[in-house]
């Protein structure tokens, strides 16, 4: 005759889960890791360095950051809050202004041949500059870009960028290539 | 037996607590599931810039970790007031970096190194020399892929 067996008490059963509740609320982050991403320039040996890579002064957009955390854009003073703007201006070129980027007409798989702008932007900043600012100016110049790319995006097939497939991705990353050179950092600001 | 009896004292049932394992189950599985393991104890005061650029770190496993900002109030007789970097659960110069970076890349898959990314945590009102250092250190190890950790900012134009 099969016995019964008795019934295991569940009351403590309650108090395990709290402890590992607990444990887990302790030992755990909420918090989901996020930033710009970027590459950093692969490093050269001192003795190729050279200056051949010339770039014409008007494809290049020039954003110097100094100690004071003051920006100057192209030779003059500017408000972090134009940046992304006038960044734009400057990437798109729309009315093919000589003194902004040349174009070059390039092929581009879904758009045929189309002009592209040959546009580097080029950031410098101090040793003195905080890295608030200098990553508000990285996120204002990404912003910029991601801007265009949306709103060729919208144009071409009425989509986000986000939710383009790759290939339309990649063409539109071709047109508006992500170019920021970033110089060695200077000590402008004399001793910190 | 009288339908309508007042005086005499009701008592109230006990409240099942049965359940209570249930719940509280529920709320563990939730908070397994939606957080991740502390990588180390801060010891730097950290308070990370906001940006609205932003991509989310993927494959948690293949990231590094750096920081840097000013020591916390509690080692500031130790180390000073000026920002300095964190690697693990300690303090460290520029020039451990490199050691941090292969000791981190020895732990991995060799064909996933070039996967492998550095993230910095770095705090807002550090100055960029730091930084600066910081960056020269990983490229002349080769640690190229970086990112710049920061809280999410909603743009309204």
């Amino acid at each position: 005759m099969a016995r019964k067996t008795p019934d295991i008490p569940s009351a403590s059963l309650a108090d395990t889960a709290f402890m590992m509740l607990i444990f887990f609320l302790v030992s755990t982050t909420m918090d989901t890791d996020a930033g710009i991403s970027r590459m950093l320039p692969p490093p050269v040996p001192k003795e190729e360095i050279n200056d051949d890579q010339k770039i014409k002064e008007r494809n290049v957009y020039v954003v110097l950051i100094n100690k004071n955390d003051q920006l100057m854009v192209e030779g003059e003073p500017m408000h972090i809050g134009e940046l992304k703007k006038k960044a734009k201006e400057f990437i798109e070129n729309p009315a093919d202004d000589p003194t902004l980027p040349e174009k070059k007409v390039e092929e581009v798989p879904f758009f045929g041949n189309y002009p592209v702008s040959k546009q580097v932007i080029s950031l410098q900043n101090d040793r003195g500059t905080s890295y608030g600012l200098y990553v508000q100016v990285q996120d204002e110049l990404a912003a910029a870009y991601n801007e265009l790319r949306n709103e060729l995006a919208q144009k071409k097939w009425g989509k986000r960028y986000d939710d383009l497939e790759k290939e339309q991705q990649d063409a539109i990353k071709k047109i508006y290539p992500q170019k920021i050179s970033e110089a060695e950092p200077k000590n402008y600001g004399g001793k910190k | 037996m009288g339908k309508f009896r007042d005086g005499g004292k009701k008592e109230v049932p006990a409240i099942s607590t049965s359940s209570l394992p249930d719940v509280v189950y529920m709320l563990l599985f939730f908070f397994m599931v939606s957080t991740t393991m502390k990588e180390v104890d801060l010891k730097v005061k950290m308070n990370v810039p906001m940006a609205s650029e932003i991509k989310k770190l993927e494959k948690k496993s293949l990231v590094s970790y750096i920081y840097i900002g000013k020591p916390k109030e509690k080692f500031t007789k130790a180390y000073g007031t000026e920002p300095r970097i964190q690697l693990n659960d300690q303090f460290a110069d520029v020039k451990d970096i490199a050691e941090y970076i292969d000791a981190e890349r020895q732990q991995k898959d060799e064909k996933e190194i070039p996967l492998m990314t550095t993230s910095l945590k770095v705090d807002e009102d550090t100055k960029m020399g730091i930084v600066s250092d910081v960056k020269q250190e990983l490229r002349k190890v080769s640690a190229l892929k970086i990112n710049y950790s920061t809280k999410k900012k909603v743009r309204n134009n």
